[in-house]
């Protein structure tokens, strides 16, 4: 029968996508767990290294690094990490618009801005709007290593050091739960004094070689092991707003499907009932 | 007898937590060895073994290719590198953060358009206001 060949193929076409999506999801929802493991896997280290941060913070020591001390605003940098894949939902939007609001606040006190990217979709925001991008990394795939991080860290961390700029952040998303995830910004350099000062009679460690070798050191790997978290950390977030957004696709589109058959069996009862009509019309005729 | 406690930790997973007697290390001027009580101290790692004895005598190596090794008189932390890391790796790596970023960036200005940017940004919202009004009027 000729009826509604175009419903049908529709039909069809939509089919297809929803087993798309609903691929998309399970894929998502198995890199979501593994990349929660990641950032469970990554926490010691980074706890460990804010003990001796604080430590450090917390010791007489006679070098005074830079890191640890605030100055006056002029400049600020900010690491920005998105996604490098679309189709998860507002999650890099989300990211960008809070950015751009901070941005409003910052050109409003005079303060300029220095940016970062790790990942696609932020490289791609700042090259459509403008902005001093100084570095950028992208495709870092789901597992990401610390090698490829440290590039871009280390040019803000210059910069920090010459002055460019007088303080550093960062721009990710928190994973809140698998249904939630929170655009934050958070102040890298100067380091937040961590510890109370508990440990308050005089004491320093021993270094060797030297303080300042050993203090430049440590609180590089500091500042990289925060990055590397928070990359982790946007992962789970991509995984997880990922599978959300293909699940309403996939229901959507099941949705969709109901509508278009109701649509395609109307047409093909009303297409019956026409028929019998005209036979009928016909016989009476004869 | 008395212990100490050891945590040897990398930026992506932890490798070894828990008691032990005694903690040898490749401090970047010659091994150092570490026992319960020793001062609190702060060395740059070298690549080599860290071997660790376990309470009752019996000896764990783990290989690190650097790193910072941190004692408390109570605590040894060992935060080992994954990464090979040298200085002229991490100006390499620099450079090529650097290059791909004046690379997307070559044909427009320095100044930030965040006008164009809200704009931008208005407009995804509006376009997913408009989806989820279809989709509560279609469902």
């Amino acid at each position: 029968m000729a009826v509604g060949k175009e419903i049908r193929v529709k039909i069809a076409s939509v089919q297809n996508t929803q087993k798309i999506t609903r691929a998309m999801e399970m894929v998502a929802t198995s890199k979501m767990r593994k990349a929660q493991e990641r950032m469970r896997a990554a926490r010691p280290y980074a706890a460990k290294m804010r003990n001796v941060v604080a430590h450090i913070a917390a010791a007489h020591s006679e070098y005074r690094h830079p890191f640890l001390y605030a100055r006056e605003v002029k400049r600020v940098g900010v690491i920005v990490i998105s996604t490098d894949r679309g189709l998860c939902g507002g999650l890099n939007s989300n990211l960008f618009r809070m950015l751009v609001q901070q941005m409003r606040k910052w050109q409003a006190a005079n303060v300029e801005f220095d940016v970062c990217t790790i990942g696609r979709k932020g490289a791609q925001f700042f090259q459509r709007v403008g902005g001093r991008v100084l570095g950028q990394v992208s495709r870092i795939g789901d597992q990401p290593h610390i090698e490829q991080l440290i590039g871009t860290v280390k040019i803000m961390l210059d910069a920090f050091l010459d002055g460019q700029i007088d303080e550093l952040y960062i721009a990710s998303n928190d994973f809140v739960n698998s249904m939630t995830q929170r655009p934050e910004l958070e102040q890298l350099v100067p380091l937040t004094t961590t510890g109370e000062d508990t440990l308050s009679h005089h004491w320093d460690y021993i270094y060797e070689p030297e303080s300042k070798d050993v203090m430049d050191e440590l609180l590089s790997r500091y500042i990289e092991s925060l990055v590397y978290q928070r990359v982790v950390e946007n992962i789970a977030c991509e995984q997880a707003a990922r599978m959300v957004a293909m699940k309403s696709a996939s229901d959507n589109a099941g949705k969709l499907i109901k509508e278009l058959q109701l649509i395609y069996n109307k047409a093909r009862q009303a297409a019956i009932t026409q028929e019998l009509a005209e036979i009928v019309g016909g016989a009476a005729a004869v | 007898m008395h212990t100490i406690h050891v945590d040897i930790v990398s930026a992506e997973r932890e490798i070894f937590s828990g008691d032990a007697e005694a903690v040898f290390a490749p401090a970047i001027l010659g091994e150092v060895g570490i026992l319960p009580g020793h001062a609190a101290m702060l060395t740059r790692l070298g690549p080599g073994e860290v071997r660790v004895t376990l309470p009752g005598g019996e000896h764990q190596a783990f290989f690190v290719s650097g790193g910072m090794l941190e004692v408390q008189p109570k605590v040894v932390t060992v935060l080992s590198d994954t990464a090979v890391r040298a200085h002229d790796l991490d100006e390499a790596a620099v450079l090529k953060a650097k290059q791909a970023a004046e690379e997307t960036l070559k044909d427009r200005s320095g100044k930030v358009d965040l006008a164009k940017a809200q704009a931008e940004l208005a407009e995804l919202a509006a376009q997913l206001q408009t989806i989820q009004r279809l989709r509560r009027r279609g469902g």
